[in-house]
């Protein structure tokens, strides 16, 4: 056990020539709400892509809660325990709001049932079924998406979308969550509504949250870190306030 | 009782239950030797479509992977399971029919062809969309020529293999069975939680690895999978014939079942299988009715009905006539009188209809009368100025 959940360490990755991230070192500490920040092009989403195994880190590792995941798959990364969500949605549009959650729950231990015990419709694949449909249903229950449990998740609005991503990818039971840009073209109630979300993360399943947000109110009231990225590399971190009042920071976001 | 009907989905069991009808139908029929050989000869050749499709339908319906080489995997199947069979028979003396034979060659073609199958899968894993399609069609292409080019001891090159050949009036029952067996797996597979993982990789693959779906598992296992049945009409096929010629397995006939599955409908399993039958007896028929000058115009007339079919599903001028006279309607008027969306208990595991269908024409009439529209298009007037 770690006192980290997340631990960067000079992680960064050039493409060519280009380096698009270089040298962030991540504290997370668990139960935390950790914002990443920064103006466009700052190489939020490439953090994200390294940590969640889309991209390989060319310099620099990571941990999660003290085991090195560098180098390992999307698959094997989510198994490990960091589930992400996309910055644009990324559902099963062909399937129903209830499989999508049922999709996630897929590698989890206590719903294991083999290709042949499926085929050949042993008992152990209808009690798998059914548990992972009550699971599911109850996932959407905290989220309250029950009574859409059955529409496809293409007709579903766009903040449920959001959520159902989220539960999508909180059914995968991770420790660490990543949201790519959740409250992005939000109304504010269905802000407000997000961050209850994310406090229901944080408190009831125990998952720590690592965002990133461009909606700067939203960051002050919700994250207890931040870290800001400008052009791939850290200008500051630490507390919201902190960060946020550094000559380097406001240079970034209003220019000087 | 009727409670228990009512609990029921129909839905997943039509298949099974319109086969086995087919088979007590036709089984009873050629019983009494009511059936001419031409029917028995078009039963067999159904059978094998129905396989064939349903097998590659998991490939490109499900798993969304356009796979252009099913005959190939359907030739491996047909020339391993029938020199198989054709080496048991010879050396144990049995008769051509013998059921123990065919049994065993149906699980040797299948194996082989699966093998065959997991090698297409290897590059599948990289390859994408066109660019696999590319590489299945030239492994079609370079099994069948493999086998056109063996000297004629061995897989009897350009004269065909000469392989055992089942009586008639039994093959096609083994053929139904085999078609049974076939939707079992491939059904049960796909209405399980592997199934909704492969499902989930067709709708978004990047989304399916980052909730943890293992994609080279399930690519694999669906190319395993399709092979190996493709694999068994391989070696139905065989004894089907008295000789396997490799011309039979060229392109046309991988885009033939191709064409058997996207008409249809992709992830339609029930919507494949009629496609199949259809298909079938229409060459079948076709190739009777037009001989001698008039076969030139076998292919075009096929043509010409398949883009009849495709026109009528897509239009958008026929969609009021599709959805008064389909199927799905029809039946809905028998059973059910109306159902309240509102009240449905659980997920009924409709994939292919859209729950939530609004038709805009009554919202935009509800409530709405004529003197207040007109008021209000007066006043929008009135603030434009």
């Amino acid at each position: 056990m770690s006192e980290y959940v997340l631990e960067t360490k000079g992680l960064g990755i050039s493409f060519g020539g280009l380096k698009a991230v270089s040298d962030v070192n991540l504290k997370v500490k668990k139960g935390e709400i950790y914002g990443l920040i920064g103006p466009n092009g700052a190489g939020k989403t490439t953090v994200f892509n390294l940590l969640t195994g889309v991209y390989t880190p060319t310099e620099g590792t990571f941990f999660l809660d003290g085991k090195e995941l560098k180098g390992l798959s999307q698959e094997k990364i989510n198994r490990s325990g960091i589930a992400r969500t996309f910055q644009n949605i990324r559902l099963f549009n062909n399937m129903t709001v209830v499989r999508n959650v049922m999709v996630g729950l897929h590698n989890r231990k206590e719903y294991s049932c083999s290709v042949m015990q499926s085929i050949f419709r042993m008992p152990a694949h209808f009690s798998v079924e059914r548990r992972m449909r009550e699971k599911a249903k109850e996932l959407l229950d905290i989220f309250g998406l029950l009574e859409e449990r059955n529409n496809l998740s293409c007709n579903l609005p766009y903040g449920k979308q959001r959520k159902l991503e989220i539960a999508r990818a909180l059914a995968t039971e991770p420790q660490l969550l990543l949201l790519d840009e959740p409250a992005a073209g939000m109304n504010p109630i269905e802000t407000e509504d997000l961050r209850r979300t994310v406090e229901i993360i944080r408190d009831r399943f125990g998952v720590t949250v690592l965002l990133i947000e461009h909606d700067l109110k939203f960051v002050t009231e919700i994250c207890n870190e931040i870290t800001v990225l400008n052009f791939g590399t850290v200008i500051a971190q630490g507390t919201v306030k902190e960060a946020l009042s550094d000559p380097q920071v406001v240079k970034a976001y209003i220019g000087s | 009782m009727k409670k228990f009907l009512s609990t029921i989905k129909w839905k997943y069991y039509i298949g099974y239950l319109v086969i086995t009808l087919a088979l007590a139908v036709t089984g009873i029929l050629s019983a009494v030797n009511a059936l001419p050989n031409s029917t028995l000869y078009l039963l067999e050749e159904i059978t094998i479509a129905l396989i064939l499709a349903i097998s590659l339908s998991v490939v490109v319906g499900f798993l969304g992977e356009l796979s252009l080489g099913h005959a190939g995997f359907m030739c491996v199947g047909a020339y391993l399971g029938g020199k198989f069979s054709a080496v048991i028979c010879e050396k144990f003396a049995v008769s051509d029919s013998n059921f123990a034979v065919f049994l065993l060659s149906l699980i040797a073609g299948g194996i082989c062809a699966a093998v065959f199958g997991f090698i297409i899968g290897l590059p599948a894993l990289r390859l994408k969309g066109d660019y696999l399609a590319i590489v299945t069609l030239a492994f079609g292409e370079i099994i069948r020529n493999i086998f056109l080019n063996t000297s004629s001891e061995s897989f009897g090159g350009a004269l065909g293999l000469p392989t055992p050949r089942m009586n008639k009036n039994i093959l096609f029952v083994f053929g139904f069975l085999l078609v049974l067996a076939t939707l079992a797996v491939v059904q049960n597979l796909i209405r399980s939680k592997h199934g909704r993982a492969i499902t989930a990789i067709r709708d978004n693959e990047i989304a399916a690895r980052a909730t943890g779906i293992d994609i080279t598992k399930y690519k694999l296992l669906v190319f395993v999978i399709s092979s190996a049945f493709a694999g068994i009409a391989g070696v139905l096929y065989s004894y089907t014939k008295a000789t396997v010629r490799s011309e039979i397995f060229d392109y046309n006939y991988s885009i033939e079942i191709l064409v058997m599955v996207v008409i249809g409908g992709m992830g339609n399993l029930s919507g494949t299988m009629l496609s199949a039958a259809v298909i079938t007896y229409l060459n079948n028929k076709l190739m009777a009715v037009l001989t001698g000058n008039l076969a030139v115009l076998q292919n075009l007339v096929y043509a010409l009905i398949l883009i009849g079919i495709i026109i009528y599903n897509n239009a958008p001028a026929l969609k009021n006539v599709r959805e008064k006279y389909n199927l799905g309607t029809l039946w809905a008027k028998i059973t059910k009188p109306k159902k309240d969306p509102a009240k449905e208990t659980d997920d009924t595991g409709r994939w292919d209809v859209v729950p939530t269908k609004i038709e805009m024409d009554e919202v935009l009439t509800v409530g709405i009368i004529k003197k207040d529209i007109e008021a209000s298009e007066k006043k929008e007037e009135g603030k434009d100025e």
